[in-house]
């Protein structure tokens, strides 16, 4: 159920490089993570411009009663967020992979997502966690 | 060996009863945990009472305290001798709303919180601000978390407080900052020395000396710093005076306790908090929300809760918990039975009363208001001789004098040389007035 | 459950039901000559405010009230929030002139009663708990909280210890701890509990260093149970030149059994509105006194009641150190009436009963559940017993569903899924004001709930039924919040 084609952080976040552009890649939280959290109703990310470095904390994700921080899967900078979240949060639950992205970044070192989960690894490693 | 308490139900055949399932010899086994050497310690307490005794004792105790109502009373300066109408303690003494717990159980409190809900609408709709919470503990801490809110939000830490607000409330905003790195600064109304690294700029409407200030201005300079402003505002007198909402406010608070509560020497009280919409998230304390239940019925829930301190932990925008609920109750159905004529007429009789009052203080000999302006139902007198001594004699005609606010008065503050502050409600009749006024003139 | 209520409306809210020209208080007219009014920009033309008459009023909040549960009308077995029976007296002796009616700045001649009442309060406070400085201005557990870390700071800092940054919280503590500790300027580590549900004291040991500012416990904790090792924790945070802190919330199993103080506490808050039975009001009001150590008693909170010689022979004090004021007078007052009266009716005998008689009853919970419900730290335990519902869970039921279910049988439900530490926590506390028969007819409610999560799982899943309203759209609340009525 994770896509192939993006790579997968142990905090449960994703990444995807976009067709055509090795150094701008959108990111998200994966299904795993929604099914954890249950009913997400706001996120704090940061703002366009802002910096990222990979696996630290870049915002933060509320569910109705739990704070979870997010973990930027990639260094950089961010280049656009999506603001639809804004009112539709519950867009990351319904469609995590697609439409309830979270954002674009243009990467400062591709190189860095070969640390990342493979969908097959982060697989096997979520079935480890209970 | 024990005490058979009408509070506790247990008889010692049901004690033994419920040790034999427990498995226990006696009731001190359960207590085993407890080091011996601690355990059973001497308690130096005084032996149980019949309710007779007690009711005795109380209102021995009680007799030896003068109530607002048993003479003319000119105190204010925080809290304030207003007419309660009847149904307000009848209605909030019931059990069900009494000894109700927080309405965590949302489907086993909706009488609560839709209670908050009403009373988040009508502090919103009295201070013209977008949304208030359900509640703080009271007008200094009210406005102390106001304080730190705002220091969050602009993530500045510099505040100006005016050197008009109390002297009590400016203590209470000292308390909480005092481990946040946060820099205090007493400011003049007249020309606050605002700026871009000022977080807030704090004012009290009308000002602890009773008088109106400018909040378009004030509001006007703080904006100009990107600083907020942050009001704490007499709820009576939004009854008449534009709100700090309609001047663009940006956190407004208050002490609730005019809405309906008794003095009762300071307290339970209620803290009004209200904000911009836009700062919602770092808002202390709880909200109480309009959705819908499984079925599709509207019904309310405590929401946002992940600012609060059981989801957020450290990072909660207050500790703040157990609050005043039962006041806020308190408060919403004082709103409700006064309503918008009612509010209007309290407001304008304690103003067209105070006015009077000034008016003939300031006629006698020696008597002056020495501070300019629009007052509502406070203001400021000069004596002729310090408060204290003046205070001494209107006690002995049996009339509760003004705050002493001068310099050595133990109010604190700045203070006007033999100023006292004096109050003036709906409760006082023409006749209180008047005999305030013959006294004042007697003491010259 | 038939909920007994009357059939007035509670559908419409206040300003809903406005009419135009209702009023429901009518004020005297001005008796003074009129006055001038304030220039007109300044006056307000939009005081939006209901317009109904005084019986809507009366009706609608008493329809309000009816649907809520309340210890009146239902038994709480609410872990460590000790919702016992509120006297009737004690409201009534507050709400006497005499008390409701003083005004908090009037001389100090004027208002002795009053002091002298306070003063004596502090001193009952003071000998149950050991510690003889006593506050009684904070309004709340979490105003106690506060006032107590800051003084923890004051007090390091007036010695020049000024690196002591960090305060070492149990895993099971309340949420407020840590937002205290923060407040106060306070890094928070997290210290973890034991097997025994104990304060793991190699952890702790690990902590204990010159910056460590002291430790907030709960005792008994969380859990419902007396940490066995407190005079550990207690050396080992003094020998690092710490102070302990209670977290007096559980104080109503201690009652006459053990004093604080003499275990090595610096500084506690009580909470008067679950221990000492003043109502809990829907969310207050509350009133969390602090008491401390003779060493401490300089850095109280102000003022404190002093007796003294002279005229008037109560008088309100700041002590030399204090961290300020912390509220806007001297304290919840009226609470603090409460309190004072519910000492006096039960004294020595009667304190010391309730402890003995809320630790019998939450035992006599736990061994008559325990085959059906998964008891996580099986040892006698104090005036609260956490079960996990992890047994529930399996067959597909969880603690939140058991806790909602509750609600069907006429039972407020358990505290859930705290502490953090137990899986599915169910935390039951039934004080000890409630009957034998009560108690029974609890836990013949657990195990029909038992029972119904193995024959009919779907009607534990979708409890409650008979309450006003059903399970709650949480979710849509916070996403798209809606907080006051606004005009259609």
């Amino acid at each position: 159920m994770n896509p192939d084609d993006r790579k997968y952080t142990s905090e449960h976040e994703w990444i995807k490089v976009e067709d055509g552009d090795t150094e701008r890649a959108l990111a998200g939280i994966t299904v795993y993570a929604q099914d954890q959290l249950g009913d997400i109703v706001y996120f704090e990310l940061p703002q366009v411009g802002d910096s990222l470095k990979q696996l630290e904390k870049m915002g933060e994700v509320e569910s109705v009663k739990a704070v979870s921080d997010l973990f930027a899967p990639a260094s950089g900078s961010v280049v656009e967020v999506n603001e639809r979240l804004a009112n539709e949060p519950e867009l990351a639950n319904e469609d995590p992979f697609g439409e309830g992205w979270l954002l674009r970044v243009s990467l400062s070192d591709p190189a860095e997502l070969d640390k990342l989960m493979s969908a097959e690894e982060y697989e096997t490693y979520t079935a480890g966690l209970h | 060996m024990t005490l058979q308490s009408h509070y506790i139900p247990n008889t010692p055949e049901e004690q033994a009863e419920m040790l034999a399932v427990v498995g226990a010899d006696s009731i001190d086994d359960l207590f085993r945990d407890i080091p011996d050497a601690f355990r059973n310690p001497t308690l130096d307490l005084p032996a149980p009472m019949s309710e007779l005794d007690v009711q005795r004792e109380l209102a021995e105790l009680a007799s030896r305290n003068r109530p607002l109502g048993s003479g003319p009373s000119f105190l204010g300066a925080g809290a304030y001798n207003h007419f309660i109408p009847s149904i307000v303690k009848a209605l909030m003494t019931r059990g069900e709303f009494l000894t109700a717990y927080t309405p965590y159980q949302a489907e086993a409190s909706q009488g609560t919180l839709q209670v908050i809900y009403e009373f988040q609408t009508l502090i919103g709709s009295l201070y013209g601000m977008e949304v208030a919470n359900a509640g703080m503990y009271d007008g200094a801490t009210s406005l102390a978390e106001a304080v730190l809110m705002a220091c969050r939000v602009t993530r500045r830490s510099k505040v100006a407080v005016s050197n008009t607000i109390s002297p009590a409330y400016f203590q209470v905003v000292r308390t909480y900052c005092q481990s946040q790195g946060i820099e205090l600064n007493t400011v003049s109304p007249a020309s606050p020395g605002i700026d871009d690294a000022t977080s807030c700029l704090v004012v009290q409407y009308p000002n602890f000396f009773g008088y109106v200030e400018d909040l378009e201005g004030l509001t006007g300079l703080a904006h100009a710093n990107g600083s907020l402003i942050v009001v704490s505002a007499d709820p009576v007198a939004m009854g008449m005076f534009n709100p700090p909402g309609h001047y663009g406010a940006d956190i407004v608070t208050g002490e609730g306790q005019p809405l309906g509560i008794p003095a009762s020497f300071g307290g339970p009280y209620v803290g009004l908090f209200s904000a911009k919409q836009q700062y919602i998230r770092q808002m202390p304390s709880r909200l109480s929300g309009r959705t819908v239940d499984s079925q599709g019925r509207t019904g309310y829930v405590l929401t946002l809760q992940t600012r609060e301190q059981h989801i957020r932990r450290e990072r909660a925008t207050s500790n703040i918990c157990t609050n005043e609920a039962l006041y806020a109750l308190a408060s919403t159905i004082y709103l409700a039975a006064l309503g918008k004529q009612g509010l209007r007429q309290v407001a304008e009789l304690c103003y067209q009363k105070a006015h009077y009052a000034a008016g003939e203080i300031a006629k006698l000999p020696g008597y002056s208001l020495p501070l300019q302006g629009t007052f509502f139902q406070e203001f400021v007198v000069q004596c002729p001789a310090p408060p204290t001594d003046i205070n001494r004699h209107l006690l002995e005609r049996n009339i509760l004098g003004g705050l002493d606010v001068s310099p050595n008065g133990d109010y604190g503050g700045e203070g006007i040389p033999n100023g006292m502050l004096f109050c003036v409600t709906e409760m006082n009749t023409r006749a209180d007035i008047d005999a305030l006024v013959t006294a004042l003139g007697e003491y010259n | 459950m038939a909920r007994g209520g009357g059939t007035r409306d509670t559908s419409k809210l206040l300003m809903e039901r406005s009419v135009p020209g209702r009023v429901g208080a009518v004020l005297p007219e001005s008796d003074v000559p009129p006055q001038a009014m304030p220039d007109d920009p300044l006056l307000r033309r939009d005081l939006q405010l209901p317009e109904v008459s005084e019986p809507e009023v009366v009706q609608y909040f008493t329809a309000l009230s009816q649907l809520n549960f309340s210890i009146d009308t239902h038994f709480y077995p609410l872990g460590s929030c000790t919702m016992k029976y509120n006297p009737k007296i004690n409201d009534e002796a507050a709400f006497q002139p005499g008390f409701a009616a003083i005004h908090p700045l009037q001389p100090g001649e004027q208002s002795q009663g009053a002091l002298e009442m306070l003063h004596r309060l502090q001193g009952y406070l003071g000998e149950i708990t050991g510690l003889p400085g006593v506050s009684l201005s904070t309004l709340a557990g979490a105003h106690g909280e506060f006032a107590g870390m800051l003084m923890m700071r004051a007090y390091h800092h007036a010695r020049g210890d000024t690196a002591r940054l960090k305060v070492a919280i149990p895993d099971s503590a309340h949420g407020t701890n840590p937002a205290s500790a923060a407040m106060a300027g306070f890094e928070v580590v997290t210290v973890a509990s034991d097997d025994q549900g104990n304060v793991d004291l190699e952890a702790l040991h690990d902590l204990a260093g010159p910056d460590l500012a002291g430790i907030m416990i709960t005792l008994p904790s969380t859990l419902g149970l007396f940490d066995t090792g407190i005079l550990d924790v207690c050396r080992i945070v003094h020998e690092a030149g710490g102070l302990v802190y209670g977290d007096g919330a559980n104080m109503n199993a201690l009652l006459g059994r053990v004093k604080l103080g003499a275990l090595g506490f610096d500084v506690i808050h009580l909470n008067l509105h679950k221990t000492f039975s003043t109502p809990h009001g829907g969310g207050g009001p509350g009133a969390g006194p602090v008491c401390v150590s003779e060493e401490l008693a300089s850095y109280l909170p102000s003022p404190v009641v002093a007796r003294n010689g002279g005229g008037a022979e109560y008088s309100l004090s700041t002590p030399a150190n204090s961290i300020g004021k912390m509220s806007s007078f001297h304290g919840n007052f009226g609470v603090l009436v409460r309190a004072y009266t519910y000492i006096r009716t039960l004294g020595k005998e009667g304190i010391e009963s309730i402890s003995a008689n809320a630790v019998l009853n939450a035992n006599y919970l736990m061994e008559s559940l325990r085959d059906k419900y998964l008891i996580p730290y099986d040892r006698t335990c104090m005036h609260e017993v956490v079960f996990s519902a992890d047994w529930q869970r399996a067959r597909g039921v969880s603690g939140l569903e058991i806790a909602k279910r509750l609600l069907d049988y006429g039972f407020h439900a358990p505290t859930m899924y705290f502490p953090l530490i137990v899986h599915e926590a169910l935390m039951v506390e039934p004080t000890e004001s409630e009957t034998k028969e009560t108690l029974d007819a609890f836990i013949q409610a657990m195990r029909d709930i038992d029972r119904e999560a193995d024959e009919d799982p779907d009607l534990v899943r979708n409890a409650p039924h008979t309450t006003p309203v059903s399970r709650l759209d949480e979710a849509r609340a916070a996403r798209h919040p809606d907080l006051r009525w606004q005009r259609p």
